[in-house]
């Protein structure tokens, strides 16, 4: 295999890794805030045992999202030399704010976070939750902004020729406030958040269908919900947005979003279907102009095909792409469907009733996961063959003076240290799900016999 | 050129960079240090002790090497690249370890099992051993140069390169350094015979760092001609390896007078003036090349932008104390000696 191939599988599968754990840093990290600030105003233990919990389970997603990212930023160097010397300059003002007023933010409250509760005072405490919180934001933001930079490059101009060519910054705002930032950010924001409130609602969920936990999970679940089902519907608005500006700016994306091969027809918007790539055809269930009409309002609108650019300025992989895309906005549909109606339950105060609705929630903690994933497969092969759009070829991009050897050496190591970790956080997740909120023997419920709270379960 | 009290953004960019890598040493430092140590310690007490004595710190700690890293990356994007590609494999084997080293401590408390504790306490001591060799192979290979040829490529070849013998014994002395630095650390952090047994072993660590760093000295002043040029252009940077001396012999003193907390103080101003020293061999080169010198990379070669360093020297500006500030409060907040509680490792 060449270089080339190798350092791709590497940078994919080390990314993808690292995404399972930021993402749900920031979203239990949104949930540990609600809570905590109402444990601060109310006094309520129950808020306080919360805030403690998912701490815990953050404090685990935290340092493994630590240690995975500090792999990525290496691999832009090692993997990447080419790459990383031509975007230095532009990324360079990005990657300093990341690291001074997000990640600094984030590592120095971290210890009172964890460790601080018996140490400072309420309110000092809870600072420093919102602190390591707004670090987590801030830094999805500035890493989002460089990506949105390859995306849909501004602010720069070229210096040099050749090996020697690299993007110099002209303006600050322009690259930071590039074409697609704002919408991406958003949109990245509210996948983070799903991953994490989903989470929280699946092992509540799981507590009180096992009849643990059960007034504190009631509670925590109930919060969660509402929290779940804005963001769902927000992430409909903050998705429709990011398409149009892929439409905008990276057609040949778009494109291969929805299989989309003639120059300039009307395009369909399939729920599902298949990509011939050889006939350019699509088998599946479509609206007809559908996607001509979520840009234009107008169903019989042109919208440029694949067959439109060059063979080599559009990604070959279109129904990977295609794929990936349509799984991700099925689950983002999905969880819409399941939170409005899981709200209504809550409304008409059946929800605990349903147990297979709880059933549902324990599962779906996944497919927020899945769709991330799925997401940034589809914005990162839908950009192919360019690693910044317009300017730079993937395959121009890796390190020369790596070897293949040397990658395929460090791609076994981290698949087997990857397996490793990932055994670990499962264990632990386990663990401390099993172990619970606080210690059974002081549950204020025990009063009550366990029975007695199963029957409450199952009549409500 | 844009200058600010007369000296150019390159220059104040590669100063923000030794800063950050002088915070990193310093704080990582002293967490790979007890993490050297931690089979010296028999009792599973005394390595919970241990283990928790950098438990609340160590992930902020390995903060600052993104930090550093980013730094470099947004500052010296052209050295960035040529150094990682260029030392691939002792960077990876980094990466590995900093990830076992993890796992490590999270595992270990996990399950009551003896083998269970033993088999993550020794990957843990060989986890940070690894680590804090590691850092000083790549800061050997930095100062001795390598094989960077044309267009910024590495033109050496073998997996093992990377291992020469002046890269090893920057990477035992930095072992050696971090290990007298991490004894103090825990020092501050234990009582009763533990605090005994590690006044012992700070002894054997600073006996260990004095004839590492003598050999490397030497070896350096013999071998490595280009690192003095500084010093014979400007004597008054003789200086820094006066005070840097001086400072290393602060250390045994006041450890003898049991002055543990101004030990410490004087072991992390030895870890800075080592790098000082380190900056005033290099500057203004960030890479030699062993190919030709043409192909060496300086500061200007190296550097982003006027326009982005200036930038990003602005955010160090707003961002720089705010760091520092919190970094204070959490340090202050876990002051004093480790107290097992049920958020404990």
């Amino acid at each position: 295999m060449d270089v080339e191939l190798l350092a791709r599988i590497q940078f994919a599968f080390t990314v993808a890794f690292h995404y399972i754990y930021p993402p749900l840093s920031i979203g239990i990290g949104l949930l540990m805030v609600v809570f905590e600030s109402l444990y601060v105003r109310t006094k309520k233990e129950d808020y306080h045992i919360l805030a403690k919990f998912w701490t815990k389970i953050f404090a685990l997603t935290f340092g493994i999202g630590v240690v995975t990212g500090i792999v990525m930023e290496f691999e832009f160097g090692t993997n990447w030399a080419t790459y990383s010397r031509y975007v230095g300059d532009v990324f360079g003002s990005a990657l300093a704010a990341e690291g001074i007023f997000a990640f600094a933010l984030e590592s120095g409250f971290l210890g009172v976070l964890l460790f601080g509760w018996n140490r400072v005072k309420p309110w000092v405490h809870l600072v420093s939750t919102i602190g390591v919180f707004l670090g987590s934001m801030f830094s999805a933001i500035w890493i989002v902004v460089a990506n949105s930079w390859q995306q849909t490059p501004a602010g720069y101009h070229i210096v040099g020729e050749g090996m020697q060519a690299r993007a110099e910054i002209t303006d600050f705002w322009a690259m930071v406030f590039n074409p697609s930032s704002v919408e991406r950010i958003w949109h990245v924001w509210l996948g983070a958040f799903l991953a994490g409130v989903f989470l929280i609602l699946s092992v509540h969920a799981y507590y009180i269908l096992r009849g643990r936990y059960v007034s504190i999970s009631k509670k925590a679940f109930k919060i969660t919900l509402i929290i779940a089902t804005i963001t769902s519907l927000a992430q409909l608005v903050a998705g429709h947005a990011s398409a149009e500006v892929v439409a905008e700016h990276q057609p040949a994306k778009l494109a291969a979003l929805e299989g989309h091969y003639d120059e300039s027809a009307a395009a369909d918007m399939y729920l599902f279907g298949w990509v011939d790539q050889e006939k350019q055809e699509v088998t599946g269930l479509a609206i007809p102009g559908g996607l001509s009409f979520l840009l234009d309002q107008d169903f019989e609108a042109p919208v440029t095909g694949l067959n439109a650019f060059p063979a080599d300025e559009r990604p070959s992989q279109v129904n990977a792409v295609f794929q990936f895309y349509h799984l991700m906005v099925a689950i983002g549909m999905f969880l819409i469907a399941l939170t409005l109606y899981a709200s209504f339950l809550l409304w008409k105060k059946k929800l605990f009733t349903k147990k297979w609705l709880l059933w549902v929630f324990v599962f779906t903690a996944l497919l927020p996961q899945i769709a991330n994933q799925v997401g940034w497969f589809s914005a990162e092969m839908g950009r192919q063959p360019w690693v910044v759009y317009g300017l730079l070829r993937t395959n121009e991009a890796f390190s020369q003076a790596v070897t293949a050897n040397q990658v395929l050496f460090s791609l076994i190591l981290f698949f087997a240290v990857y397996a490793l970790l990932f055994l670990l956080f499962v264990y632990l997740l386990n663990k401390k799900i099993k172990h619970g909120p606080y210690e059974e023997a002081n549950d204020e419920d025990d009063d009550r016999p366990l029975t007695k709270e199963i029957s409450e379960v199952v009549t409500g | 050129m844009e200058t600010i009290l007369g000296i150019d953004y390159p220059t104040w960019w590669f100063l923000v960079i030794g800063g950050l890598f002088s915070g990193y040493a310093i704080l990582d430092g002293f967490d790979f240090g007890a993490g050297a140590w931690h089979l010296f310690f028999k009792k599973e007490l005394n390595r919970r002790i241990a283990l928790n004595a950098v438990g609340p710190v160590w992930d902020g700690n390995e903060v600052w090497l993104v930090i550093g890293g980013g730094a470099l990356f947004a500052g010296f994007p052209v050295m960035y690249a040529t150094l990682f590609s260029s030392l691939y494999i002792p960077f990876m084997l980094f990466l590995i370890f900093i990830i076992f080293r993890a796992i490590s401590i999270e595992f270990r408390g996990k399950e009551e099992m003896l083998w269970w504790r033993r088999l993550w306490d020794v990957s843990y001591s060989i986890s940070s051993i690894m680590l804090a060799f590691l850092l000083g192979v790549v800061l050997g290979n930095v100062l001795q140069g390598f094989a960077i040829g044309e267009n910024y490529q590495y033109t050496g070849s073998g997996f093992f390169e990377f291992l020469n013998p002046y890269a090893i014994m920057t990477g035992v002395t930095t072992l050696a350094l971090f290990m007298a630095h991490g004894a103090i650390y825990l020092l501050l952090k234990t009582e009763g015979a533990m605090f005994d047994q590690l006044t012992n072993l700070l002894q054997k660590g600073m006996i260990f760092f004095m004839v590492s760093f003598a050999i490397t000295t030497l070896y350096t002043l013999l071998y490595i001609p280009h690192l003095s040029d500084d010093f014979k252009s400007a004597p008054i940077l003789f200086a820094v390896p006066v005070l840097t001396f001086l400072s290393i012999a602060n250390v045994p003193r006041l450890a003898s007078k049991k002055n543990y907390k101004l030990a410490f103080f004087f072991s992390s101003l030895t870890i800075s003036l080592l790098l000082v020293l380190v900056a005033v061999e290099l500057y203004p080169n960030l890479l030699f090349s062993t190919v030709d010198p043409k192909y060496s990379l300086d500061v200007y070669e190296a550097a982003s932008s006027e326009r982005s360093l200036g930038i990003m020297l602005l955010f160090v500006a707003i961002g720089g104390p705010l760091v520092l500030g919190y970094t204070f409060f959490v340090y202050r907040t876990f002051r004093g000696k480790v107290k097992l509680d049920d958020h404990s490792y």
